[in-house]
Formats: structure tokens, C-alpha cells, sequence
């Protein structure tokens, strides 16, 4: 690799070990530990207020941890401050583009300000800019960017200077589901052509399916850890919601035949079980009543959520306690 | 440990038709060379942002233009008796060179609220470059932008009959310059600390019009008032205002009594401070507030 980071091959990008973040007696972050290897896409998920901001604020060298280690790109993030700042890219939830200013001179105070080398400052810019789909508006005053072309532009940005971290803290946030979802094409185009690991946070559950690997955090610990595949099969059931004439019989019938026990919601009956697929013809065989329609759907990552939590992750931020934490947490600026 | 994606790649439009060529580059070590360029770039994107604000550059000019024209043109029947045959808007004009410069100053260091308000100030923060570096850069910057404000008051000087003179001119942009150093790291210093742009309006109401009073960019600064001898010799602006008057005047041809009267000089228990310690006095103040600035900037988050 040209960049000149001391991490070798087998190292973990990012190794977080009993990281603690206190503000007062609040404990926002409560020792949590993972690492997340080279080249990988890692998501952080949970609701507002989880602790997701202030974990990426500590590994991106913006909050001192109040105790344990975090190492990024193979540097201490206390320590080693500024080497940590050398090799990593942040993309902010909030803009910090200079709207004053054009696209291409964003990109040159970045690079400038990170003492990229003058002769490589155009190549890399087109690269970047290019990559983004924003080459040919380059010389466009950034006041005049849609929500999702500055987005892209701050993602140009945070690449400037190769970094080999990249961090996204809540890159969609705010806009609409295609600009999301080209957001998200750029972002593993990047990590492909790049090799860059990218450590993002979402408090959107279907973008987690993007990640390698995805955390899902909540109350300021990391409840589960593993790729989307392997928490949505640690659900272990399929959704089955089937229509019928008579409700109230058919889940007297789910109940005595199959010992599975049917919710009544919007008007269908749904229930929980391992193999959907192999399920469905059983049912229409032995249910005895006449089924008017069925489907079947894949555990979607809000169950995982559900089922880690004990509360959808919408449920979770309503949660007046939690909203209490966040408030507290905004008040002593922790989210900065 | 790179897993292969289960994620569908949506191929983004703007790829596929034409390979792009992947640059590396690499960050160095921090450096002084690289705090040095810190500095730099903070200070040019100052300059960038006030050319590109050509509304700015109008409306800073605005206030001194009508104490001079306004309140000059207006008070010089009232006080003819008084200056002794100078016209008031000469007599009020080096005050209106220091005004312009300090409004300026004030106004830019101002920017580094909008900076935060509007997140940019994080981008800076984040940089692997020392917290003194944006504030220095940020402070020369301001004083620059201030600076070229004054110039465009100086040049005017012929309309308060005031001779092109260049001995006279360099003089006063050497003054502006150290004024507008001393103003945009007191700015900076009060800006610092606050996070919305209306608290600034409200300190600067509270702080820059009492000190532009005081200074005595309006009137001698003799034979005042005990209480308002006392504050005038505290505040720094008299620091500047008196030596750009003697300056002014030495270039005039007036009577030695309107000289006397309209230019009697800054004292210190009747003690004649001279201009190049009134200098001295206004660029020590600069890097105390400089000082204080790098420390409260260093202190957040």
C-alpha cells in the first residue's frame, strides 16, 4: 500500500478494547470491544442516543474515552492523535462544507490542510471527484448542491488524502430512498477501488444490509456482532401471514394444530416460524379452514433488532428514558 | 479479514463508461512546516471568502461613510468654533480610518461563529494540524480582509482634504494593519467561546460602540471628564486612534493653536506617551488576545 500506515496486512483496521465514554454520571458508552478488519464495511447500528456518536467521536479523535484503548489504522487514538488523523477520512452527520466555496475548492483547502503533496492535489481530485459523480461540477459553488450531491461531495472530501478509514456517521441521514441507495453504491464502489475500510453508523435498519459485518448497539453497549446474514438466521424464524375468512378461527386452529401462536394485525394473522417455505404446505393440508391468501418474509434486521432489544428500534427512540439520555447527551455535547 | 458482500452493487451511473485512474497519495508527519501551511491556507480562505463577498465589502463601508459625511458634514457648523478653522470631517477623519479597520476586524472575526454554526470550523478542527495553526491563520486573515477595508477609506482622503502624501500613507497602513491584528484576535478571543450568531450581534453592541466612543475617534482627548479620562486611557482603541491623528495632522497645515487643541496627544499622568509606544502598546494587546484566543480554542471539545 503507498500510504505510509504502519499497519501491516493481518492487523485490524480498528481494535477497540473496554472503551468507556462517562459525561457526569451518565455512562454513555459502557466498555464495549470489537475490531474490525482491512477492507471491511462495518455498520454501527442503534437508535439515537445508543452511543453510536460518541463511540465514532472517540475513534475518530474527537473525544478523549474516559477509559480503555482504541487503536485505528493501527494508532492510539489518544496517544497518537494526529497519526490517527493522518489516516483517516470522516463524513460528519452534520455538513461541514464551506458553502462559500466551489466543489474543487473544498476538495484543495482539505488536501492542502492535510499536506497532500501540490502535485498530486489535481489527480486526486478528479479521482475522487470522478468516483462521486461530480467531475463536471467541480467549479460549482457548493451553496447551490442539492442535500445528496453534498453528501457525495463531503465523501470526495474525506477521501482526499487516502485515507485508510473512512468514517460515515449517519451518511443518508435525511435524504430520500434513491439518493440513499446511490449514496450506498458509491460507498462500496469506493471501499472496492480503494481497499479502504469504512466504519459507518445507520439508524436505518435496511441499510445495514450493505455492511460486511454490523454491531447493533443499544444503551451504550454492543448487544450483537456478526454479518447481516448470520444475525437475521439467529432469529431463526421466517414471518408467515396468512388471510382468511374467519381470524379468531384460524388462530384457535394454529394453536391446537400446530402449536404456533397466530397475531391478529391489519386484518391478517401472522406468526412466527423457522422454515417458512416448508411450513406453508403443512399448513394448507392440516389447517382445516380455507386460507384466502399467504405469505412468507425473511427476518428483516428490525427482528434481529427486536429480538436483541426486546423493542423496535422506532419503539426504542420513542423510549422516554432513552429520550432523557439523548437529551443529556446533547447538553453536554456529546454528540459533537 | 475482507468478507465478500451479500449486498447488491448498484453500479452508480457516472462509473462503468470510463476507468478511472486510482491516485494514492500520503499525509506526512506533522510538522512546522506543515503548521506553517495550516496558517497559510486558513488565512487565503479569509481572503477568498471576502472577495467572493463583494456585498460585505459595501455594507462594511456604509457606517464609516456616514459618521464621516453624515455626522461630519452635520456637526461642522456646530463646531467651527471649536477647531479652530479645521473642518470637521478632517478633524473626525483619522478616527474613521481606525472605525473602519476595527468594524471589519470585528465583523470577519464574527465568521468563525458562522464557521462552527455551519460545521466548516469541525473540518478545520479535525486536520492533523494544531488548534494554534486555524487560530493564527484565522487571526491573519481577518487582520488582512481588515486591512484592505481601511485601504479603501484611506484612499478617499483627498475628498477631507487630506494630501496623498507617502510617507503619510505607509504610516497609516502600518497602523491599520497592527489595528486590525489587535481587533480580529480580540474578535476572535470573544467569538471563540459563543455559538450563535445573535449573541455575537448583542456583544458586539455591548463592546465595540462603548469602545469606539471612549477612544476618541470623535473628539480631543483632553479635558474630559475624570471618569471619562480614566476609560479612555484604558481602552485600546485610544492606543490607535491617537497615534493615526498625530500622523494625519503632522501632514496638515493648520494653525499650532487648532493643532494644540484638536491634537493635544495621549497622556499618562501628563506624561506624553509617544507613538511608537502607543504602537507597541496597541501590538502587545494583539498577542495577549491572540494568546488568550489559542488557549480558549485549544480548551473546547
Amino acid at each position: 500500500m503507498a500510504n505510509n500506515s504502519k499497519l501491516d496486512s493481518n492487523q485490524p483496521a480498528i481494535s477497540v478494547s473496554k472503551l468507556v465514554k462517562r459525561f457526569g454520571d451518565f455512562e454513555a458508552v459502557k466498555g464495549v470491544e470489537f475490531e474490525v478488519g482491512q477492507a471491511e464495511v462495518f455498520g454501527f447500528l442503534g437508535p439515537n442516543g445508543a452511543g453510536k456518536s460518541t463511540t465514532i467521536n472517540m475513534l475518530c479523535t474527537l473525544l478523549k474515552p474516559t477509559s480503555g484503548v482504541a487503536t485505528v489504522a493501527g494508532y492510539d487514538v489518544v496517544r497518537e492523535r494526529d497519526d490517527v488523523r493522518r489516516h483517516i477520512g470522516l463524513v460528519f452527520q452534520d455538513p461541514t462544507l464551506d458553502g462559500y466555496l466551489t466543489a474543487a475548492q473544498n476538495l484543495k483547502l482539505h488536501a492542502e490542510l492535510y499536506g497532500v503533496p501540490s502535485n498530486l492535489v489535481q489527480p486526486r481530485m478528479e479521482q475522487v471527484l470522478k468516483m462521486v459523480g461530480l467531475w463536471d461540477r467541480k467549479d460549482g459553488t457548493v451553496s447551490s448542491f442539492s442535500g445528496g450531491m453534498r453528501r457525495r461531495l463531503e465523501i470526495a472530501r474525506g477521501l482526499m488524502h487516502s485515507p485508510r478509514v473512512l468514517f460515515l456517521d449517519e451518511p443518508t441521514i435525511g435524504l430520500d430512498p434513491q439518493t440513499r441507495r446511490s449514496i450506498w453504491g458509491y460507498i462500496r464502489e469506493l471501499q472496492q477501488r480503494e481497499e479502504i475500510t469504512i466504519f459507518m453508523t445507520t439508524h436505518y435498519m435496511d441499510e445495514a444490509e450493505w455492511c460486511d459485518r454490523i454491531a447493533i448497539m443499544d444503551s451504550g453497549q454492543i448487544v450483537a456482532l456478526d454479518t447481516p446474514q448470520a444475525l437475521r438466521a439467529g432469529v431463526g424464524t421466517d414471518r408467515v401471514t396468512i388471510q382468511t375468512d374467519d381470524n379468531d378461527a384460524t388462530i384457535q386452529a394454529l394453536r391446537e394444530r400446530f402449536d404456533v401462536d397466530g397475531k391478529l394485525s391489519e386484518g391478517a394473522v401472522s406468526f412466527g416460524v423457522p422454515a417458512g417455505e416448508q411450513f406453508v404446505p403443512r399448513l394448507f393440508a392440516e389447517l382445516g379452514l380455507p386460507i384466502r391468501g399467504v405469505s412468507v418474509s425473511r427476518p428483516s434486521l428490525d427482528d434481529v433488532f427486536m429480538s436483541f432489544t426486546g423493542s423496535t428500534i422506532r419503539d426504542a427512540e420513542e423510549d422516554p428514558a432513552k429520550t432523557r439520555n439523548r437529551a443529556m447527551l446533547q447538553m453536554m455535547g456529546g454528540r459533537r | 479479514m475482507s468478507t465478500t458482500s451479500q449486498a447488491p452493487v448498484q453500479q452508480p451511473a457516472s462509473s462503468g463508461s470510463e476507468p478511472i485512474e486510482i491516485v494514492r497519495v500520503s499525509v506526512p508527519k506533522r510538522s512546522a512546516r506543515s503548521e506553517l501551511r495550516a496558517i497559510k491556507i486558513v488565512w487565503r480562505r479569509e481572503l477568498i471568502r471576502f472577495a467572493n463577498d463583494r456585498i460585505r465589502i459595501v455594507t462594511m463601508l456604509v457606517q464609516p461613510f456616514m459618521y464621516l459625511f453624515v455626522l461630519g458634514a452635520g456637526l461642522q457648523s456646530l463646531s467651527r468654533a471649536g477647531t479652530h478653522g479645521v473642518n470637521f470631517k478632517t478633524f473626525i477623519y483619522p478616527g474613521i480610518l481606525c472605525m473602519v479597520v476595527m468594524f471589519t476586524a470585528m465583523f470577519s472575526a464574527a465568521s468563525i461563529v458562522w464557521d462552527r454554526e455551519f460545521g466548516f470550523l469541525r473540518e478545520m478542527m479535525v486536520a492533523p494540524v494544531r488548534r494554534s495553526s486555524i487560530v493564527i491563520g484565522k487571526c491573519l486573515g481577518v487582520a488582512t480582509v481588515a486591512s484592505a477595508q481601511g485601504l479603501i477609506v484611506l484612499a478617499i482622503a483627498g475628498l477631507v482634504h487630506v494630501p496623498y502624501n507617502v510617507g503619510l500613507i505607509l504610516g497609516v497602513l502600518a497602523l491599520q494593519m497592527l489595528l486590525a491584528f489587535a481587533i480580529g484576535a480580540f474578535g476572535l478571543c470573544v467569538a471563540i467561546r459563543i455559538k450563535q450568531m445573535q449573541s455575537f450581534m448583542g456583544v458586539m453592541q455591548m463592546v465595540v460602540m462603548p469602545m469606539y466612543f471612549i477612544s476618541g475617534a470623535m473628539f480631543p482627548a483632553s479635558g474630559l471628564p475624570g471618569w471619562l479620562t480614566v476609560l479612555n486611557r484604558l481602552d485600546p482603541l485610544a492606543y490607535a486612534v491617537d497615534p493615526m491623528r498625530r500622523l494625519v495632522f503632522s501632514k496638515l497645515h493648520i494653525s499650532p493653536l487648532a493643532r494644540h487643541v484638536l491634537d493635544p496627544g495621549l497622556t499618562w499622568w501628563g506624561w506624553h506617551v509617544p507613538a511608537l509606544l502607543e504602537a507597541g502598546v496597541v501590538f502587545a494587546l494583539g498577542l495577549v488576545f491572540l494568546s488568550l484566543a489559542i488557549w480558549q480554542f485549544s480548551a473546547t471539545e
